[in-house]
């Protein structure tokens, strides 16, 4: 029997060793823990709620509900607007959302997908508060107790937060409004809407729905639930009060809500409005991905933009062409310099290197305004080409605000990404190869594409992936010096943050360019090696 | 690559004319950064090179653009809000960045690709995307700051800048530390653990002093993130932290004002003050490895 090697404290010697490992691992990853956990907070959520806002799409259904609901049931085949019922719980709705005001932000997100929709909310949602006068006039002239906000307590809420409203000291908030639970399943619809009302009493307005007539929508829900269903029986004290309503309504002289929002604008009489809303409800969509690539989602289905609105398929292609034609001039303009430099001795190469790098290090928006200033009609560059005569002085040339001014400039501000990989591949290169190629019989030109060439092009591979990634990136100086026609996807997607505040499809962009650039990225890597990043030597 | 006693003509012009392709694409690169600085002590607004100019006229010159730079509040406060958040973001990307780097450095660490590409990615990810993602953020988290604790708009304001900045500054102080401690002996940390040092006198005393050159120029690489960065600053920062970056910015975008060329050419000369630093950092570094500097 092999003898147990032991550890000095007695206990066996590869779990001693083990322990030993496992201390060591938890030393390294509790060194790394904080700034994890840091970049975590400040970095990966921050990116992971921007992907999670390019699905998103709660504010129909939260700002809406009873009207998503009640779409359901409607046949948006038909090329018609929905029936009634749809036209009423848009009324409750738009009533709840104009005392939270949210009905504006609701209009505004539905009008990125048909432009009208914000002002339609807005203008109704103005006139709103007079849908369902009619039934509060009939309800209160058939008993003088439907105004009493009592009555609608003593109906709906229940007893518990009576007496809890009771107990409450006036410090403080009210306590939150509880609905009962028979007058949900009795009045459902009526209990749904003073539940809101009640909410918004409370929390808005800081009152008590105790001392608040409730809006003229839950007097038209009421006068719906007592429609629905003659024959509903409350117990309690009120029981008189309603059944002698539900007695009335069948005679009451009836409001057509869908005749109201059309008299507050002619465009709900619209089907198309009304399937955007209907397409746009669910929580989750895909239409802002969609419109990234200029196609929208109609009853039919996806569609394709309106011509005149397709941009992004365009932006996307811009985007790339121009990144490849920076990559290009990179490589052209780099392949040289990084040669001078792998071939000259070290103190003159590291000389030249200084031109390198400084570029590298000056700050990005000097060397922007220096391009800006230079390639101005009346600049440097221009003053020169009209002195040498080689352009004349009433037709110089539009080097700005065009895509030959991002070009320029970003071919300027990305070169040293190019030459630096380019320079520590060459390096490794023997110069010996070169001169037995030419020895051998090579000519100058055959020794170099044959055998330095094939040996430089991961050198080209890493800085080509590593200009490509910045560039498709770039947003300051194509804002600065491209004008129209020579801006990115960046630039699209900070209009849509700033200016447009169509988030959802700027999230939606940003998510479709990360992919792009951690598939590029994951290529890099595979070919370079990410620990091969290497910053100004 | 000297020319051979017994090149043909061809070879000669090949020679030469290459030469000077590759001194007009060095011309190239440097140009645009040397000819902003002639030109920020021009006398009059104009920004190209007056006929005074030209003629070596005194007249032509002045520091006006200077005295606008540093009188004129525009560009006082910006400046003042670059010093401020560049180095709080410096300090808090260097000091978690190199304990990270220490222990990504460790010969056993589980899962350290994926630790490296996560700490990498605020430098792969565009920063339009980056500045995406923490408007939608960061704005949430000022408003639950100023709540939570009761703290004024500005100074939330500032918070977020500095946390942004940081972030995006942590990949270049991992990749600059975790370079230098490669060349680190680990033989040398056990012989302090050997003669009876604690982990902390080990670290301050013996590891600190050998990597802090790398971790000096990691700073530098952060603190130049920072003070340059524009895109992320102006989506997660409101008017009252305005950087000297944004004030560039908004410069080039609406009126352009001569003063941004004598702010550029101060902005040249802190570069090559860094990168000089840097550079002797380096050397420093490869000499204490007891390598030459190549």
């Amino acid at each position: 029997m092999a003898e147990q090697v032991l550890a000095a404290d007695g206990t066996p010697l590869k779990a001693s060793l083990n322990r030993a490992l496992r201390r060591q691992k938890m030393r390294a990853l509790m060194l790394i823990a904080p700034l994890l956990l840091f970049i975590m907070l400040t970095f990966i959520i921050p990116i992971g709620q921007m992907l999670f806002r390019s699905v998103e799409n709660q504010i129909v259904g939260d700002t809406i509900p009873r009207t998503v609901e009640a779409l359901d049931s409607w046949d948006h085949d038909a090329d018609d607007i929905p029936p009634p019922p749809v036209f009423d719980a848009l009324a409750q709705d738009l009533m709840v959302a104009v005392e939270l005001k949210e009905h504006t932000r609701l209009g505004s997100r539905l009008n990125y997908e048909m432009s009208g929709i914000s002002s339609l909310f807005r203008k109704s949602g103005r006139r709103v508060d007079d849908i369902g006068e009619v039934y509060t006039d009939q309800f209160v002239a058939l008993d003088p107790a439907w105004e009493e906000p009592a009555t609608w307590v003593g109906l709906l809420a229940d007893p518990k937060w009576i007496a809890a409203r009771e107990a409450w000291d006036g410090t403080g908030d009210e306590p939150a409004f509880i609905m009962s639970r028979a007058a949900k399943t009795v009045l459902p619809q009526t209990a749904s809407i003073y539940a809101d009302f009640a909410r918004v009493i409370q929390t808005e307005d800081n009152d008590s729905p105790a001392e608040e007539e409730p809006w003229h929508v839950v007097y038209l829900a009421l006068y719906n639930d007592l429609t629905a269903n003659p024959s509903l029986e409350v117990t309690g004290p009120l029981s008189g009060l309603i059944s002698s309503a539900a007695a009335a309504v069948p005679s009451f002289e009836t409001e057509d809500v869908v005749a109201t929002f059309e008299g507050f604008d002619d465009d709900w009489k619209n089907p198309e409005i009304w399937e955007t809303i209907y397409t746009y409800s669910p929580a989750y969509t895909n239409g802002y991905f969609l419109n990234s690539v200029d196609l929208q989602k109609t009853n039919e289905g996806v569609a394709w933009q309106p011509e005149n609105e397709q941009i992004y398929l365009t932006l996307f292609w811009r985007t790339m062409v121009m990144s490849l034609t920076i990559t290009f001039s990179c490589i052209l303009l780099g392949y040289p310099v990084a040669w001078m430099l792998a071939n000259l001795p070290a103190r003159k190469a590291n000389l030249l290197m200084i031109l390198v790098l400084l570029p590298f290090w000056t700050s990005l928006l000097v060397r922007t305004s220096a391009w800006k200033v230079l390639l101005q009609n009346q600049g440097v560059i221009n003053d020169l080409l009209v002195w040498v005569g080689f352009v004349a002085d009433d037709n110089r040339l539009a080097l700005i605000n065009n895509a030959t001014g991002t070009v320029i400039a970003m071919t300027h501000i990305l070169l040293p990404f190019m030459i630096l990989p380019l320079y520590s591949v060459m390096q490794t290169i023997p110069a010996t190869y070169l001169r037995a190629a030419k020895s051998l019989g090579a000519t100058n030109w055959t020794a170099f594409w044959r055998v330095y060439f094939p040996q430089s092009v991961p050198g080209i591979g890493a800085g080509s992936i590593l200009v490509f990634i910045l560039s498709i990136g770039y947003y300051i100086t194509p804002e600065i010096v491209g004008g129209t026609k020579g801006v990115f996807i960046s630039n699209r997607i900070a209009y849509h943050i700033s200016s447009s505040l169509n988030w959802g499809l700027a999230a939606a962009l940003g998510a479709i360019l990360l992919a792009i650039v951690l598939a590029l990225y994951w290529a890099y890597d595979r070919i370079v090696g990410i620990d091969n990043v290497k910053l100004g030597g | 690559m000297s020319l051979p006693i017994y090149a043909t003509t061809g070879q000669k012009i090949w020679y030469y004319s290459f030469r000077v392709i590759v001194g007009l694409i060095l011309f190239f690169l440097i140009a645009p950064i040397i000819i902003i600085i002639p030109l920020s002590f021009n006398a009059e607004n104009f920004f190209t090179f007056t006929p005074k100019m030209l003629a070596l006229d005194p007249e032509g010159y002045s520091l006006k653009h200077y005295r606008d730079f540093f009188t004129n509040p525009d560009w006082i406060r910006p400046l003042k809000n670059s010093l401020i958040i560049a180095p709080f973001a410096t300090i808090i990307s260097v000091s978690l960045g190199t304990l990270a780097a220490i222990g990504l450095s460790q010969s056993h660490v589980p899962f350290r690709r994926g630790i490296m590409a996560i700490l990498i990615s605020p430098m792969i990810v565009p920063l339009i995307i980056s500045a995406t993602g923490m408007f939608f953020f960061y704005s949430q988290m000022g408003l639950w700051m100023e709540e939570t604790f009761g703290i004024s708009k500005s100074l939330s304001g500032y918070i977020k800048v500095i946390l942004a900045h940081a972030a995006l500054g942590i990949p270049f102080v991992i990749i600059t530390v975790t370079a230098t401690l490669v060349g680190f002996d680990q033989s040398l940390t056990r012989a302090a653990a050997n003669m009876g040092a604690t982990p902390t006198v080990t670290f301050f005393r013996v590891q600190m002093p050998l990597i802090l050159p790398g971790v000096i120029s990691g700073g530098l690489f952060a603190f130049i993130t920072s003070f340059d960065e524009v895109v992320v600053v102006l989506f997660v920062g409101a008017a009252a932290q305005k950087t000297l970056p944004w004030q560039m910015f908004t410069g080039l975008r609406e009126q352009i004002s001569p003063t941004i060329l004598a702010v550029a050419t101060v902005l040249v000369g802190i570069s090559i003050l860094l990168l000089a630093t840097v550079e002797l950092l380096r050397r420093r570094s490869e000499r204490l490895r007891g390598m030459s500097p190549s």
